[in-house]
């Protein structure tokens, strides 16, 4: 859209069909509004804008417009759109573009090529139609001399016609080129050729005969970045997760004049402006709004010179290549960035579709070749993709994260693109939603199975030999030690009903309550002898394994422990019973209690001793 | 009511059983966070700047690994390189340790098996950092193995982010000692474990852990000689048990023997050095025997900054507390010697000992330094804690004896020295944990400050605090590749080599492999001639740019000029026309008005100080005032004839000359 802008300068030309078109009919010129051919040359895309006003001067009914361009321009050729005129000088719809078609018309000159214009509707006889071309031209300006110095200017020639070339009859028609504010070094002068600060006015001319071509040369200072993407691949993947993540590759070089000699930075440093007045320092890309994550890197590291921008608007990235671009350097480098997905992909008819502009975010960018691939998610099908303007295209799969079949991709190319070809496109695809979950469950499955894996390793019997010596052995002592675990177990579930004991009797000393405390002794008992015969088996199970020694130990510390505990419970409800004091109680049992401590302790070592085995 | 307490401390105690269980729990989670510890402490360098590949050496091995990835391994295996070493060319893949490329392709093979779409370059940033993760799990295992699984945590935690290993660890530090540092301790863990246990299984372990030492890193030779030298002293000390059957007489006899043995061994080495018999070595093991060597004989290994003898303040640096537990842990191996223990301190005193002789080596001793520290502190924290449980316990018998009453003093009386033991040994505990967090917070300062630089991209302090970064290597690399003829040679002093191959893709005379040093010696005396004769040199090795680093802008030391005197060193070797003195003013070496006519002249300081006589570089200063050396430079007219200046980078660090074409001869 952006490329309009540019357009609002235009040129008329009253076309009259000549007779070897006779068909076609003729055209007037609107006096009172002064239509001009205007060439722009202000940056190092040349952009000719004209408007165009035909007659129909015949007989028969016409709907086609030709359009002539001299071979070497139409080789350069990047773009070319008609739409009807719509007064003011702007174009401001271009969606109601006429259609432009290559023709080749017999019993032309060969050194012509030729475009049809459709227009919507036939011309009667004197009938009358106006519309705007604009056609765009890439390496049009000619860097003479070819090479120059990092102190130099730099001087390009244009050359053109000073008449609109057209196989009809122009009745009025005039031409302006505008140029960047500099330098002028020369031009062509013809009868009514004025100079109007940057800009070269030639004619009116008036009745002009078909295919009349006068030469012009325009020789002037374009110090204009002269930034040409000799390759750009741009990979759009779309992510159903909220993310379209783009990524464009840029091979760039100064088109400009080659820099010879040497390069001082000194003098780039004191005096860029003089001293690198050919150089471009950096390149602006105009981001859509909301774009995040951006990154600018090459292919061997990531480049910090870069700033960006931004607003509800629009995104703005202003990058600066690792060096000062002068003529004919190269440089190389990828921008990344994520938009968010709903900006961009849209439904319809069950179907949905990205809409995301087809170019360069870069302004003022001439990409000889472009590739646009489009990274549709694992699982999309019946892909179609509408494009404004014929690109070639052909599919490809790529396998990235957790892909198992790859992505569909759509890989579009087209030569000779500038910053008009940067229009909305759409690929259209279908996508189910279930397709989405596939790669979390993948994710999750093998986690899942991992855990499998080691819980099984863990558990199973993976020795070779099940009849080996060692084996046998490790088997026996694991064997060993679980039993040892248990009889550990049962000895400390003896200690904790001690304990219950014990704090009977502080419960008894604070109720008073006998009955319930000789009921706890009582459950106890039953619970110990539960336990030792528990405990037996074990015993025998262990009696020839080498910590033999150390668990019968423990369980007769244990037994002699046990009937401690019975004895001093024994002796303080029974003291209790015959209503001594308190005191008197105490004395009683002291030296059982130390004997418990001294025991229990040494039970305590016992089990920790064994716990190190 | 009466059995739900009962019921509820039959669940606490069926908890409590499962000490084992709860012990292992613990455990492997501080496994587990010592291994992310490891490696995310390590990714320091990857937040600071980014996902690259570091220094010198590592971007040789990245270019080799993306060839590898390319090409396949048979033609890797075949490579013959024609960009370095021109016009001679290198055999790579038979001077080359292929482990560390075979492994980050294996890794990059297997990630992109399972399905993730990784770069070659993101694994070649993370191979060192996954496996110094690996390293502390063999540490683990390799601790458990010579003392306890308590030491193994320890030693895992120690290594995890000791500097000594960081340094060669980071991500983005590429480099074959990363991958070599885990075979190296898995060896040793292995062949511990195969002494242990007398498996085979094991021992064919620790075979194939040495295949892939060997195939990993040239420092192999250290196993190879440490492992016959722990089997002979093993063997001398089990004749001597065997002899000498009394214990202490035994450990008597060994501290003797021990001595001794160290003081024969480096009077044999330097007799068989002096008399010329030990010499099938190159000139870097040789300086390992006698640090001297390689200032004496070899200009090129002396001049590298790694081969330096280590300072007292890297040590520090490097170990931290470690040094001082490294005795104490030596100790304690000796007080429970066996043959895992005996084997540890063999490696950690051999390895201390080439520590002093290279500042590299430190690298290699650092995991013996770990482990033998982690013994120490473990060993200590255990004896504190068991004093400290063993007291709890008889305040706890104490407490229930509470009822006991008199009784009770009675045994008061015998713990009456307790309590002081006990405050004793919380202080030490306190002291021991305060040691170990300073340990923590250097080991992270050094690896953030110090460490994580990638040396590629520099980065300063600007005036205003910010941070300011200089990315002039690269800049210059991209103009290279960018901007030059394909084919064309570029000249530089070889610490530069593998970068420009790298990054720049072009052809270079000499590289980081200073396999001929004949070659060098000739860059060195085309630096180090007038322009006039270095150009005969320059247009005999068929070069279109020569490359040189100047610092004299940014004051960035590590420049071309600081390095000169190597240059004139390494020529003069070869060539005897080139003299260090001619360089030097009454042995002074200097830039300024006072330097040697011959310094002013050569083609080094021609190429370093163009037109820097016009350039203001510091408020207040005369123009030409060179920053990196603080002097006004003494010829500020430079004239070059035969080149010119081609790209400079926007610091100035990177300045690249274009060889002009021979003139035209007019006049015949």
């Amino acid at each position: 859209m952006e490329s309009f802008r540019f357009c609002f300068l235009m040129l008329t030309i009253a076309i009259l069909a000549s007779p070897a078109l006779s068909d076609l009919v003729l055209s007037k010129v609107d006096r009172r509004r002064p239509y001009v051919l205007q060439i722009y040359l202000t940056s190092h895309i040349v952009r000719i804008s004209s408007t165009v006003k035909v007659e129909n001067a015949g007989p028969e009914k016409e709907s086609l417009v030709l359009l002539a361009f001299p071979e070497q321009q139409a080789k350069n050729m990047a773009y070319l759109m008609a739409a009807p005129h719509e007064g003011k000088g702007k174009v401001k719809n271009p969606v109601v573009a006429l259609p432009v078609k290559a023709a080749n018309p017999k019993d032309m000159p060969a050194a012509l090529t030729f475009y049809s214009v459709s227009l919507p509707q036939g011309l009667a006889e004197g009938d009358s139609f106006t519309f705007d071309v604009l056609a765009v031209f890439t390496h049009a300006l000619r860097p003479i001399p070819e090479q120059i110095t990092q102190a130099d200017i730099q001087l390009v020639l244009y050359q053109d016609s000073a008449h609109y070339l057209s196989p009809y009859a122009v009745k009025v028609q005039s031409l302006s080129v505008k140029l960047p504010d500099s330098r002028i070094e020369s031009y062509t002068k013809l009868e009514n050729t004025k100079i109007h600060g940057s800009e070269i006015k030639y004619g009116p001319y008036e009745n002009l005969p078909s295919f009349s071509y006068s030469p012009i040369a325009v020789h002037f200072e374009s110090n204009l970045p002269f930034a040409v993407a000799q390759e750009l691949v741009r990979e759009i993947e779309i992510s159903h997760w909220g993310n379209v993540q783009v990524t464009e590759h840029y091979k760039l070089i100064h088109g400009g004049a080659q820099s010879k000699g040497e390069f001082s930075r000194l003098d780039f440093l004191a005096r860029p402006i003089v001293r690198g007045a050919s150089a471009f320092r950096y390149l602006v890309a105009n981001l859509p709004p909301r774009a995040h994550s951006v990154y600018y890197r090459d292919e061997i590291g990531n480049i910090s010179t870069s700033h960006l921008r931004g607003d509800s608007k629009k995104t703005e990235l202003l990058i600066e290549p690792r060096y000062p671009m002068f003529g004919g350097w190269r440089t190389a480098f990828t921008i990344g960035y994520g938009l968010p997905l709903q900006d961009f992909l849209y439904e319809s008819d069950g179907k949905r579709f990205l809409n995301i502009t087809f170019s360069s975010p870069m302004v003022e960018l001439v990409i000889d070749a472009l590739i646009v691939k489009v990274v549709l998610p694992e699982g999309s099908s019946d892909i179609s993709v509408a494009a404004p303007f014929p690109v070639e295209q052909w599919q490809e799969t790529k396998i990235s994260h957790l892909d198992i079949d790859g992505r569909p991709v759509v890989v579009l190319k087209k030569t000779n693109v500038v910053p008009e070809h940067n229009q909305f496109f759409q690929v259209y695809y279908h996508f189910s939603q279930l397709s989405m979950l596939r790669e979390p469950l993948m994710l999750i499955s093998g986690f899942f199975f991992f855990f499998v894996a080691c819980i099984v390793y863990m558990h199973a019997d993976i020795s070779i030999s099940k009849s080996s010596a060692s084996y046998l052995a490790k088997r026996q002592w694991e064997e060993v030690q679980a039993v040892v675990q248990q009889v550990q177990n049962i000895i400390s579930r003896c200690l904790t009903i001690h304990d219950n004991l014990e704090a009977s009797l502080r419960d008894l000393s604070r109720t008073g309550n006998i009955q319930a405390c000789k009921a706890a002794r009582k459950a106890a008992d039953g619970l110990l002898k539960e336990l030792s015969k528990e405990l037996k088996p074990l015993l025998t199970f262990l009696q020839s394994s080498p910590s033999a020694a150390q668990v019968e130990e423990l369980v007769a510390k244990e037994r002699e422990l046990q009937e401690k505990v019975m004895v001093k419970h024994s002796t303080v409800v029974d003291g209790y019973e015959k209503k001594l004091g308190a005191r008197d109680i105490e004395n009683r049992v002291a030296l059982q209690q130390q004997k418990l401590t001294a025991l229990r302790q040494e039970v305590d070592d016992l089990l920790e001793f064994i716990d190190e085995i | 009511m009466a059995t739900m307490p009962a019921s509820a401390s039959d669940l606490l105690k069926s908890f409590k059983l499962k000490t084992k269980q709860q012990e292992l729990l613990i455990r492997v989670s501080i496994l587990c966070l010592v291994y992310i510890l490891a490696f995310i402490t390590r990714l320091f360098s990857v937040l600071r700047y980014e996902s690259m590949i570091h220094e010198f050496d590592p971007y040789f091995n990245y270019r080799t690994t993306l060839y590898l990835t390319e090409n396949g391994f048979y033609d890797f295996w075949n490579w013959f390189d024609y960009e370095s070493w021109y016009p001679l060319g290198r055999i790579v893949g038979g001077t080359l340790y292929p482990g560390l490329m075979v492994t980050a392709v294996l890794i990059y093979r297997i990630l992109r098996f399972l399905r993730f779409a990784v770069h070659i370059r993101e694994v070649c940033v993370l191979t060192a950092p996954f496996f110094a993760s690996n390293t502390t799990l063999v540490a683990y295992f390799f601790g458990k193995e010579i003392w306890d699984s308590g030491a193994g945590l320890v030693a895992a935690i120690l290594i995890a982010i000791c500097p000594g290993y960081i340094s060669r660890s980071v991500a983005g530090s590429y480099d074959n000692e990363g991958v070599a540092i885990f075979a190296l301790l898995f060896t040793f863990y292995v062949f511990v474990k195969a002494v242990n246990t007398g498996s085979l299984a094991w021992s064919l372990v620790s075979a194939f852990g040495y295949f892939y030492m060997v195939s990993a890193w040239g420092g192999y030779v250290f196993i190879i000689n440490l492992i016959p030298l722990y089997v002979l002293v093993f063997y001398f000390l089990d004749w001597v048990k065997h002899m000498l059957s009394d214990t202490k007489l035994f450990q008597a006899f060994l501290r003797i023997t021990v001595t001794c043995a160290v003081a024969v061994g480096g009077i044999a080495l330097g007799l068989g050095m002096v008399s010329g018999y030990i010499s099938p070595w190159t000139g870097r093991f040789y300086s390992l025997l006698d640090p001297t060597y390689a200032k004496d004989h070899i200009p090129i290994i002396a001049s590298v900054s790694e081969h330096q003898p280590t300072a007292w303040s890297s040590f520090m640096f490097d170990f931290h507390i470690l040094l001082f537990l490294f005795p104490a842990g030596l100790y304690f191996c000796f007080k429970r010697l066996s043959d895992a223990t005996i084997f540890i301190v063999m490696y950690g005193l051999t390895s201390m000992y080439f520590a002093g002789v290279m500042v590299r080596l430190i690298l290699v001793a650092t995991p013996a330094v770990c482990l033998i520290s982690a013994i120490a502190v473990s060993a200590t924290v255990k004896n504190l804690t068991v004093l400290l449980r063993s007291k709890n316990k008889v305040v706890q018998t104490g407490s229930t004896k509470r009822s006991g009453g008199s009784q009770s003093s009675s045994k008061a009386l015998l713990d009456q020295s307790q309590p002081f033991q006990k405050n004793g040994a919380i202080a030490l505990l306190f002291g021991a944990f305060y040691l170990l967090s300073r340990y923590a917070t250097h080991c992270t300062w050094v690896t953030s400050e110090a460490y994580s630089s990638p040396s590629i991209v520099l980065a300063a302090r600007g005036a205003h605090g910010n941070r300011v970064i200089f990315d002039d290597y690269r800049e210059a690399y991209f103009w290279l590749r960018q901007n030059t003829p394909q084919d064309a040679k570029v000249m530089s002093w070889w610490d530069y080599g593998y970068q420009i191959t790298a990054m720049g893709n072009r052809t270079v005379i000499v590289d980081n492999n200073t396999w001929n040093n004949t070659h060098i010696a000739t860059v060195g005396r085309a630096m180090s001639s007038y322009e006039d004769e270095a150009i005969e040199i320059i247009r005999s090795l068929d070069v279109d740019y020569v490359l040189v680093v100047f610092g004299g802008v940014t004051g960035y030391s590590s420049d071309d000029i600081n390095k000169f005197l190597w240059m004139v060193r390494i020529g003069g070797g070869v060539f005897p026309v080139i003299k260090e003195p001619d360089y030097l003013v009454n042995g002074e070496y200097r830039v300024d008005k006072g330097a040697a006519p011959k310094m002013l002249n050569c083609l080094m300081y021609k190429l370093c100080y163009y037109r820097f006589g016009e350039m203001m570089t510091e408020y207040g200063k005369p123009p030409g005032y060179d920053r990196a050396r603080g002097v006004e430079i003494g010829n500020k007219d430079v004239k070059l004839e035969h080149l010119e200046e081609a790209f400079t980078t926007s610091n100035w660090i990177v300045r690249i000359y274009r060889v002009k074409p021979p003139n035209n001869r007019c006049e015949i």
